[in-house]
């Protein structure tokens, strides 16, 4: 048994809490099991499985019945010895590292405007934010490939009339440098929204006297911006940064739909429509395994020194 | 003194030097800087704009030599394609039960597990806690393989039941994370009066705490409700028949099909999928706001 009752003196010394210490502990366990069950049965179970999948074998046999043959490393070396892996991961860390930064980027600045827009404008500003936020994404993918659209797409429109005649009927799904620029833009202008309520929300905590101060100290608005400002707002910085990287790691809906249109996946390819193809598409549960392991991985990796901070300060508790 | 008193401190001073060089400079200075914060505005509410314009415009308008910016005159017979197709409803049904299931499945769950690591002491209470955190960073992308398999061998492929614990299960970390941040922010001595005067621990928790939670019940629900409406990785991989398409899925595959013929119809589609979604976002999310900072401030 580890779930042991424990006076609540011992977690937090105020007299306060001396009724609850009287609680056994199967109370804690009872009310904490049906969520423990759903996470085992729909993650729990899933993850363990993968895992050993991934050192498994599946072949023509598996889909007649037989069990899956043991063999161990098998599928990782098989996976990172082709090159096709190399250049998905490669290409999944580019995207995924500029999707975060440009989103990272427009956000804060939106955020930093917001503060210096009048009341009808900053309205104005959120409210535009919040529906873009709110809308599904397939809806959204959905009209950005009309926006583009081939033929009668308002952007290609635009563009010639601008005098950039080489976009007449200039299809953008095809080539993999465009199909990027949409799903790119699409996942941006998604991601901006979170990333500028949460900065904005942090900037109207700094204390505006310590910033006036700094000002009569004859402090410039780089140096307020970079010595009051990003400290302040560091920790939510942190997190949604970590938070954007993460969703872009894993990318799959706005690829995989954007390659059903059109796209040519075999250069758009990131680690979750690979995984996808590989494991789902073409039925080879090991090697597919394998791949979303290391993604698996992958995604611990960066978010490891993050939780191991939150730990470290207390937030967790 | 707040950033937005400062702000309207400094604005008064400007007024008094308006007629200087450097007061003019700045004046102009903000009025450059709010047409920069319309535009802005404009461009991300475009989309969503130029989606219902579409929607409401015949063939004849949409594939013309020059986009109409304006949907005038309004043609209904978009929507009218959409609401008279038969799979459109067959989605909408299925949606509708996947999302209420798990909702109801996972706030239910999330709720008692939040009131145990809110309310009680235990050993091995701040491993659940990061348990919660980490199980939140994995990617469906990396699971996906095998609850396919999972549900394949329980013969669950294109069921709404097996699609909806899933969801469930994708929903549960979060919720409990943000119904902790609620139960936190409920002072633990309005429970121990109600005790004193009387009432079960148990009691005084239904009557006193639970009511005060209805609001952060509301905005978490709303949470997994969105996330189940708005999912469409696991729909692709469980719900492999049209039959069983969920709205997303639905949406995907009208497009593909339609693309090269309909995209008046298309458009009308999204639009009926992203409308509602968008209203209720509009009206929760002040409440929304409200709730996390209320369990912030007083946790």
């Amino acid at each position: 048994m580890t779930l042991t009752a424990q006076p609540r003196t011992l977690a937090a010394p105020t007299p306060k809490k001396s009724v609850a210490g009287r609680s056994p502990a199967l109370i804690p366990l009872l009310l904490g099991l049906p969520a423990l069950l759903i996470v085992i049965v729909s993650q729990g179970y899933p993850l363990a499985n993968q895992l050993i999948m991934s050192f498994q074998e599946f072949g023509l046999k598996q889909q007649f019945g037989q069990p899956a043959d043991w063999v161990g490393l098998d599928n990782y070396a098989a996976v990172t010895a082709d090159p096709v892996f190399w250049v998905v991961l490669v290409r999944s860390l580019v995207f995924c590292f500029a999707c975060a930064g440009l989103t990272m980027a427009i956000g804060v600045s939106t955020a930093l405007l917001l503060t210096r827009l009048t009341k009808t404008v900053r309205i104005l500003v959120q409210s535009a934010m919040l529906v873009a936020w709110a809308t599904p994404v397939l809806s959204s993918l959905t009209v950005w490939q009309w926006l583009f659209n081939t033929r009668t797409g308002v952007v290609n429109w635009l563009l010639v009339s601008l005098g950039f005649e080489q976009f007449d009927g200039f299809a953008w799904l095809l080539e993999a440098g465009s199909f990027f620029v949409i799903a790119g833009a699409v996942i941006i202008w998604m991601s901006v929204p979170l990333v500028m309520f949460m900065v904005y929300a942090s900037l109207t905590q700094i204390d505006g006297e310590i910033l006036e101060a700094a000002q009569l100290d004859g402090a410039t608005g780089w140096q307020r911006f970079r010595h009051i400002i990003v400290p302040g707002i560091a920790p939510v910085l942190m997190l949604v940064g970590l938070l954007q990287i993460i969703w872009d790691i894993r990318v799959f809906t706005q690829i995989s739909v954007l390659q059903d249109s059109g796209g040519v996946s075999a250069d758009t390819n990131v680690l979750g429509t690979y995984v996808y193809q590989i494991g789902l598409g073409q039925g080879d549960y090991g090697a597919g395994s394998a791949v979303a392991m290391i993604m698996l991985l992958i995604t611990l990796i960066i978010s490891w020194g993050y939780v191991r901070s939150l730990v470290k300060q207390g937030n967790v508790s | 003194m707040t950033a937005a008193s400062t702000l309207v401190r400094t604005s008064r001073t400007h007024s008094g030097t308006g007629s200087t060089a450097v007061g003019r400079r700045r004046r102009l200075g903000r009025i450059g800087i709010n047409i920069g914060g319309v535009a802005l505005a404009l461009l991300w509410a475009f989309p969503v704009y130029w989606m219902i314009n579409s929607s409401f415009q015949t063939d004849a308008a949409l594939y013309g030599a020059t986009p109409q910016f304006l949907p005038f005159p309004i043609d209904l017979s978009n929507y009218a394609t959409i609401i008279g197709d038969a799979s459109f409803w067959s989605a909408m049904r299925v949606s509708a039960l996947v999302t209420a299931i798990s909702v109801v499945v996972a706030l239910f769950s999330a709720f008692l597990a939040a009131v145990a690591l809110s309310r009680f002491r235990f050993r091995s209470r701040t491993a659940m806690v990061i348990v919660v955190l980490v199980i939140q960073m994995i990617p469906a992308e990396a699971l996906f393989i095998s609850q396919y398999r999972m549900l394949d061998s329980w013969d669950m492929i294109n069921s709404i039941v097996g699609l909806s614990l899933l969801y469930a299960g994708h929903s549960v970390p979060i919720t409990i994370w943000m119904l902790k941040g609620f139960v936190d922010g409920i002072p633990i001595e309005l429970e121990e009066a109600a005790m004193i005067d009387g009432c079960s621990r148990f009691g005084a928790f239904l009557r006193i705490t639970f009511p005060l939670l209805a609001p952060g019940m509301v905005a978490s629900g709303i949470f997994a409700l969105l996330a189940s409406w708005n999912e469409y990785t696991l729909a692709l991989v469980i719900m492999k028949e049209n039959s069983a398409a969920t709205l997303p899925l639905w949406l995907k595959r009208f497009n593909v099909t339609y693309e090269a013929t309909d995209w008046g119809a298309i458009m009308a589609g999204s639009a009926l999928i992203a409308i509602p979604v968008i209203i209720v976002f509009l009206i929760v999310q002040g409440r929304m706001a409200t709730g996390l900072v209320a369990g912030a401030v007083k946790g």
